[in-house]
């Protein structure tokens, strides 16, 4: 609308601000969320700094100091090479989240087309959804290894592989919401005024569909990163040398007796990543849902 | 006929049902407001009593709390007391709220696909609630669910014992939920807008039953619904509610005949009923019932009153008996008001 | 005067399956509506009043066509309505309109109030942003709703104001028919009245033509000039309002009538009534009203009544009555 008539009325303010209340109010409301969205955020920054600020090489080998414990030189000790584990599960972060984000990503933008137009069109419903059904029917990490045996191991087939193996599953849960919306009485009424069907298709689905498709993206986000984790564990995921959680797990599993901290640390890093990406996209959930206000179902 | 039955009540003494000063508050943003605001109520045996009031009227709220409902699923307070046959419901436990629930008090909602469960038999529903309550053998049981169909006037009650609710119409899954809530043969029997879901002529079979019930196991009724026409027609006694309180409260024909409090009167004028002329303009009442947390001072209902003064909108007003058996909520009736206009 | 549109043989059916679901079952057709036939005059209000089930708002949906019918025409302006495909109604839209019984279902609640108002116009080509804006505002305060709504959420208004809205949305591109189903029984009486009273001022007004359908009879003799009471699928009575309720023919208008409480009389005793409305099959013939009816007779069950006039607009389908 007109931006320039917004600003100028008080009532108007008056409303606005009240509304935006509102929207605070709901989301202090929910407090696995802010907990989510703060957890995310901080690995999200040391991903992205420490490895800036801190210039140890991930792969700096120190055979001298083979399974260090944890202490003031090396925060989280050093694994059976001598390398810095905090430096590792840094760089290790920095892999995770982009192998993790890519995927949520691009299976959420193809998992979209494929949905809103299977949604809309009954003959391409049939096609796009029986090839769905025949992904899904394939175990997830089973698929990605065949996909990887294929391709070759490389962080970029390893999203291609993750990103098919979750595309299914998107499509389904944004065709299912898609549906929903479309019987909804507000697109009956918006054929009788007369709007066209692309119109109601990509103004009036796709931004009913968009609160289910970010809470799924978040969890995808996290399942990808297990996936990554494990790929690489099983040694179909990044490369060797380079610094992964997966891999760092896989290294340590010969250690780990004599030196836990090798496993303990990538393996908490996954599981605070994926917790708070989970409580992120439960918090999203609750948020974004118009039913609950207030942190109360009505 | 209808006189007789009255004398009758007038002349028992201990009511069936006595609710007094009873509040129950819901958290809202942090505080408690009350739903239900200061009610006073009593049932005599045999009698039913109409409760009527728009939506947020807090009528549900009231009906609900005689069995605690909400007690499970929400946090809510109660002040007050809920005598039952004298004795104190709200200082009960819920086990023991469970062992008076559909057997001496039973309940039938507005919407009984909802209520009744979707995979369970009529014939098993019903068998439960007596197995459960009167403690007899299936067979028995059986027997006795037979005979309960038979009486509310299910055609072919064998046949109907083997559907599931959501086989049967609108009007035939109400008559099973009456079925079921009659089964012990409860002393009172709560029914929440029981034909607000149905159509007139099945809304006339049900009051019919309802009625007919009344007057053959004389049970006590609470009946609570929006719709005037069907409380002047079916109860004894008539509460107007407005937001959590009493507003009104007579018997039927008085109330009917001489409205005194400006909501009543506000209600029954914008009834578009048959005999109003057509086309021109209801009179209505204005603006619309204000939500729980912005509950005016003074009395309730001064927001939306074209009668209110500044004293209804500082003092709450008092319960003032304007005829013998009808009082009123209402400064306007109150000592030093406008009395003369009283029993006009 | 002249009929503004005009409803002839409307049949619709929708599949009903058996106990075995979807595959196994033979597939068998109700009919919801089946020859239906009615016209409603320029400015005038046509009441259709019926129970649940009995077709009435299949009607409605088929004459703004949300639902294809599958006989039958519904003539507008020399066009035949369920001939057009969603292409060819569209300029039609700007004049046939609906109000829904739901108000705020019928409203995207992810937009503000004057986007919503704004985007109507916008697709019936008003292109400029500031007349558009004018004339939403313009709209809001003739359903009683001002200037300060304009930036709110549906969800914000109260239930009255959310059904003014609804008014609002559909009067803002100047339609000559709207189809009104079951505008006001969500709503309190209260309420109900304030919303009864506004519609019969702006149709005074604008000199629009209404498709009233109703399940409450008060509410339907209270804003019709004429009424047609349904049963079945089909119709059973017309007449004008004054006509009907002065002499109703039909014994089903006389079990409703009679069933409507009327706060007035205290302490009725109640009818006995029995039976309800059974399925329509595609094979059903005989009197639609044959399994309740006190008169029925063998001729009732066998031969279809003819809706015929028996007084100057007034329309029965009754073997009893000739």
């Amino acid at each position: 609308m007109n931006l320039r008539k917004r600003k100028t009325s008080a009532l108007n303010q008056a409303i606005f601000r009240e509304q935006r209340e509102i929207r605070k109010e709901r989301l202090l409301a929910s407090p696995a969320l802010i907990i989510g969205a703060v957890g995310f955020l901080i690995i999200l920054l040391l991903a992205v700094f420490v490895p800036l600020l801190n210039p140890t090489d991930p792969n700096a080998m120190e055979v001298a100091n083979r399974l260090q414990p944890p202490s003031g030189k090396y925060l989280l000790g050093t694994d059976e090479f001598g390398r810095d584990l905090f430096v590792r599960v840094m760089y290790g972060a920095r892999v995770s989240l982009w192998v993790g984000g890519c995927v949520a990503v691009f299976s959420c933008i193809l998992g979209t087309i494929v949905g809103v137009y299977a949604s809309y069109f009954k003959v391409l419903d049939q096609i796009l959804m029986r090839i769905c059904d025949g992904l899904i029917a394939i175990p997830g990490i089973l698929l990605a290894i065949a996909l990887i045996a294929a391709l070759g191991t490389s962080s970029w087939n390893v999203i291609l592989a993750l990103t098919i193996v979750y595309t299914p599953s998107v499509a389904r849960t944004v065709r299912a919401s898609a549906m929903v919306i479309r019987e909804q009485a507000y697109v009956e009424a918006a054929k009788v005024q007369g709007f066209g069907n692309l119109r109601i298709l990509w103004r009036m689905i796709l931004p009913g569909v968009i609160s289910p498709l970010t809470v799924q993206a978040s969890f995808i986000f996290a399942q990808a990163i297990i996936s990554e984790a494990s790929l690489s564990f099983l040694g179909a995921g990044i490369p060797a040398p380079a610094a992964s959680w997966g891999n760092m797990l896989e290294a340590s599993k010969l250690v780990f007796s004599k030196a836990p901290w090798t496993m303990i640390c990538p393996g908490a890093a996954v599981i605070l990543c994926v917790m708070s990406l989970n409580l992120l996209g439960d918090g999203l959930r609750d948020f974004l849902d118009p039913r609950v206000k207030g942190g109360q179902k009505k | 006929m209808m006189q007789e039955n009255k004398k009758e009540i007038e002349s028992m003494q201990d009511p069936i049902l006595e609710i007094r000063n009873l509040r129950v508050l819901f958290p809202v943003h942090k505080k408690w407001l009350p739903a239900v605001d200061g009610v006073d109520l009593t049932i005599q045996p045999g009698e039913i009593t109409g409760i009527v009031g728009e939506s947020g009227s807090g009528k549900s709220v009231m009906s609900q709390s005689v069995l605690r409902l909400r007690d499970h699923d929400t946090a809510v307070r109660y002040e007050g007391e809920i005598l039952f046959e004298k004795e104190n419901l709200l200082k009960w436990s819920l086990k023991q709220m469970r062992n008076i629930r559909g057997n001496r008090i039973s309940v039938i909602f507005q919407d009984p696909l909802n209520s009744l469960s979707p995979v369970h038999t009529v014939e098993s529903q019903l068998m439960e609630v007596l197995i459960l309550h009167k403690k007899i053998s299936k067979e028995e049981a059986k027997k006795k669910s037979v005979q309960m169909l038979k009486m509310i006037g299910i055609p072919n009650p064998e046949n109907c014992m083997k559907k599931y609710p959501f086989e049967l119409s609108g009007g035939m899954q109400q008559r099973v939920m009456i079925a079921i809530a009659l089964a012990c043969e409860p002393k009172l029997l709560i029914a929440d807008e029981p034909t607000t879901a149905l159509d007139v002529t099945i809304q006339e079979q049900i009051l019919y039953l309802i009625q007919d019930l009344n007057k053959k196991l004389g049970m006590s009724i609470l009946f609570i619904t929006h719709d005037l026409g069907a409380v002047s027609n079916l109860c004894h006694s008539v509460k107007v509610m407005y937001l959590g309180q009493i507003v009104e409260d007579a018997k039927t024909e008085e109330l009917f005949t001489h409205p005194l409090h400006p909501y009543t009167k506000g209600l029954l004028a914008c009834i578009p009923h048959l005999a109003v002329e057509r086309r021109k303009e209801l009179p209505t009442i204005p603006g619309s019932v204000p939500s729980l947390s912005h509950i005016p001072e003074g009395c309730h209902f001064c927001t939306r009153c074209h009668e209110a003064d500044e004293r209804c909108r500082k003092m709450p007003p008092p319960v003032v008996e304007a005829t013998p058996g009808h009082t009123v909520k209402c400064w306007k009736y109150a000592e030093g008001g406008k009395k003369n206009e009283v029993g006009v | 005067m002249s009929h503004l549109i005009e409803i002839n043989g409307l049949k619709k059916t929708f599949p009903v399956y058996g106990k075995t679901g979807k595959i196994f079952s033979q597939k068998e057709y109700m009919c919801a509506v089946d020859n239906l036939s009615f016209y409603i005059e320029e400015g005038e209000t046509y009441g259709l009043v019926g129970e649940s089930g009995c077709g009435k708002s299949t009607t409605g949906r088929a004459i703004v066509g949300l639902t294809k019918a599958d006989g039958g025409s519904i003539l507008y302006k020399g066009k035949d309505l369920c001939k057009l495909n969603d292409k060819q109604f569209r300029p039609l839209r700007k004049e046939i309109q609906m109000v829904f019984q739901n108000a705020l279902s019928a409203l995207n609640p992810r937009r503000r109030i004057g986007d919503i108002l704004g985007e109507i116009l916008e697709i019936h080509g008003m292109k400029d942003a500031d007349e558009r804006r004018e004339q939403v505002i313009e709209t809001l305060k003739k359903v009683g709703l001002s200037e300060e709504h304009y930036f709110r959420f549906p969800h914000e208004l109260s239930g009255g104001q959310v059904q003014r809205l609804g008014i609002a949305s559909a009067l803002i591109i100047g339609p000559r028919l709207i189809v009104c189903d079951e505008p006001v029984s969500a709503l309190d009486v209260s309420i109900q009245a304030q919303i009864l009273n506004m519609l019969i001022e702006l149709q005074k007004e604008l000199r629009i033509s209404m498709l009233f359908i109703s399940h409450d009879i008060g509410v339907i003799r209270f804003i019709s000039d004429r009424i047609g009471v349904m049963y079945l699928g089909t119709l059973t009575e017309e007449a004008s309002t004054e006509t009907l309720f002065a002499n109703p023919l039909h014994p089903y208008t006389k079990m409703l009538f009679d069933a409507v409480p009327d706060p007035y009389i205290t302490n009725r005793e109640f009818h006995a009534l029995t039976g309800e409305q059974p399925v329509r099959t595609q094979a059903f013939q005989g009197c639609a009203f044959y399994n309740r009816c006190p008169y029925a007779s063998d001729r009732c069950k066998i031969e279809t009544p003819e809706f015929k006039e028996v007084e100057s607009g007034h329309k029965v389908a009754c073997h009893m009555v000739s």
